[in-house]
């Protein structure tokens, strides 16, 4: 056993260097702004930026709707193919599997072909159209760790009895899903808000390819002109992803660890 | 008559997918094999072989292999480590937590950090200076070619691999590894016969996820190198920007390309699982 320890120390160690060192590198960078002694100056100058501030606040709304639509896309899903149709099951996984296949760019460049002004479906004629693709695509993007969430959490709860049991005492299918099965998954479905808003919020190729405001067109923008403000922004980015991460392992701990009976 | 009530529970999920996945992308694939007219072509795909695009096909390709095979391969001795190496509890739930982060730290804010890490002003680079040793000048060492952008890669695949083969890892049952004992097998041949075999699949699944997610990557390519390093998605975004190649549907045949290429890939993947899967029975 002693043995095998000294390999996996060292392998840990190596590891941890290679994560830790750019990390550090970075924050040393942010600080250096200021000739000759460290300072926070780079992290006033973003903070007190106005394009900062709307390029931010325009992401984090566009999230918010982003995981709106991802729940009323995946929930009812979810809960209906465990319930009446598990025979779709495979086609639903591989459907939210194809995001992880087929690049954004990709999906992106179709939208804007297939939905431009001269179309049946002008979305990009308008910005508020335009806004609304870019929560789709958003939405798109997020299947997969929405979808895999939501399923997990339902596999803990027994979706049959839960939803018999409401039908008894005389409850219609939206009161089903609204006041039994949402608060049931919601910790799972928190969580699949949480990584979405950690993959929306700095998200570059849709945002820049749909001309939107967005806080990752600014980051590339502020990266290609100036020199230690994109290190303050980068251990801003990396300090607002370990916060969704953390509030999600925190979730965790509330999750139901199985259901009462299989299902 | 009945109506078929049931499936509108699913109807949403599908006019959503059909609508926004699958439509769209059907509309490129066909784009890629019509001419201006509309008449049916293969133009566009044999004009996927000139020099210039050919060379970003291939190296968009070595990047997404290197950085998938060597993320695959750091991130499997990582979750080996933490799994198996005897070390503290700790260690196992911090590399854990750090990897759900890392693996969701991509984009441009990746590409700042190595800038300022291995630019010509990062600090490992001006440290290594300092001690003699000059990364750019005299290991011919730059983060805008395909060492500098695999290793900043890296930095996402690695995460991804811990935080998917960790539980793979930890499925390996304890009875196997006695059983294997009892009848004799030595430790090598424990893992050779039994847990490699096992845990190959989910091995083999997650390189290729690796590697259709460094092929799609853009952003962290973009905002490190501008457009010095033509990668296909890069050229595929100065396309949609500009019509760079003077040609829509040859955009679209771009488009064609990359999810053949993810396609491909993933049809390897099924094909070895199906293969390893027989020969688990």
């Amino acid at each position: 056993m002693k043995r095998s320890s000294v390999w996996a120390w060292v392998t840990f160690i190596v590891g941890a260097s290679y994560f830790f060192i750019p990390l550090i590198a970075t924050l040393e960078f942010s600080l250096r702004m200021r000739r000759g002694e460290y300072s926070f100056d780079a992290y006033r100058i973003v903070f007190g930026d106005d394009r900062f501030q709307a390029t931010f606040s325009f992401s984090v709304i566009i999230a918010v709707f982003t995981i709106l639509l991802g729940v009323l896309v995946v929930v009812p899903t979810a809960y209906w193919i465990r319930l009446r149709m598990p025979h779709l099951r495979p086609i639903v996984e591989f459907i939210t599997l194809l995001p992880l296949i087929i690049p954004a760019i990709v999906i992106v460049f179709g939208y804007i072909r297939m939905y431009g002004s001269n179309s049946p479906l002008p979305f990009l004629a308008t910005t508020w159209g335009t806004n609304a693709l870019l929560t789709i695509g958003y939405a798109t993007l997020a299947l997969p760790y929405m979808y895999r969430a939501v399923d997990t959490g339902l596999r803990t709860i027994d979706v049959r009895t839960l939803t018999e049991a409401a039908q008894i005492l005389g409850a219609g299918w939206a009161t089903i899903i609204t006041r039994i099965i949402l608060p049931n998954v919601l910790i799972a479905v928190l969580s699949g808000a949480f990584l979405t808003f950690a993959i929306v919020i700095g998200e570059f190729t849709m945002a820049s390819l749909l001309n939107r405001p967005a806080f990752g067109p600014y980051l590339q923008n502020i990266g290609a002109n100036r020199a230690y403000e994109p290190a303050a922004l980068a251990i801003i980015a990396f300090a607002i992803t370990w916060g969704c991460m953390s509030v999600i392992q925190f979730l965790a701990r509330f999750a139901p660890r199985s259901a009462n009976r299989p299902n | 008559m009945r109506l078929p009530l049931h499936w509108l529970g699913v109807a949403p999920f599908f006019i959503f997918a059909l609508m926004f996945l699958i439509l769209p992308t059907t509309y490129l694939v066909l784009g890629a094999f019509q001419n201006d007219q509309g008449g049916f072509t293969l133009d566009n795909i044999y004009a996927l072989t000139q020099p210039s695009i050919l060379a970003a096909y291939w190296i968009s390709i070595r990047i997404s292999l290197a950085s998938a095979l060597l993320g695959a391969l750091a991130g499997f001795a990582i979750a080996l480590a933490i799994v198996r190496g005897g070390l503290p509890n700790w260690v196992r739930s911090a590399t854990m937590t750090f990897s759900g982060v890392a693996s969701n730290f991509a984009g441009v804010p990746l590409a700042f950090a190595f800038l300022a890490t291995l630019g010509r002003l990062g600090l490992v680079t001006v440290l290594m200076r300092a001690l003699g040793v000059d990364i750019y000048n005299d290991l011919g060492f730059n983060i805008l070619s395909f060492w500098g952008l695999t290793l900043t890669y890296l930095y996402f695949q690695i995460p991804l691999m811990v935080v998917i083969i960790t539980p793979a890892i930890d499925g390996l049952k304890k009875e196997w590894s006695e059983a294997a004992a009892t009848l004799g097998a030595t430790n090598f041949q424990y893992w050779r016969m039994v847990a490699i075999p096992v845990l190959w699949p989910s091995f083999l699944g997650t390189v290729i996820l690796l590697f259709a997610n460094a092929f799609g990557a853009i952003a962290t390519a973009y905002a490190l190198t501008g457009s010095s390093l033509n990668i296909v998605p890069i050229l595929l975004y100065a396309q949609i920007r500009g019509d760079v190649l003077h040609n829509p549907h040859l955009g679209y045949a771009l488009a064609f390309g990359m999810i053949f290429v993810t396609g491909l890939a993933n049809v390897f993947y099924i094909w070895f699982r199906t293969r390893s899967e027989r020969w688990l029975k």
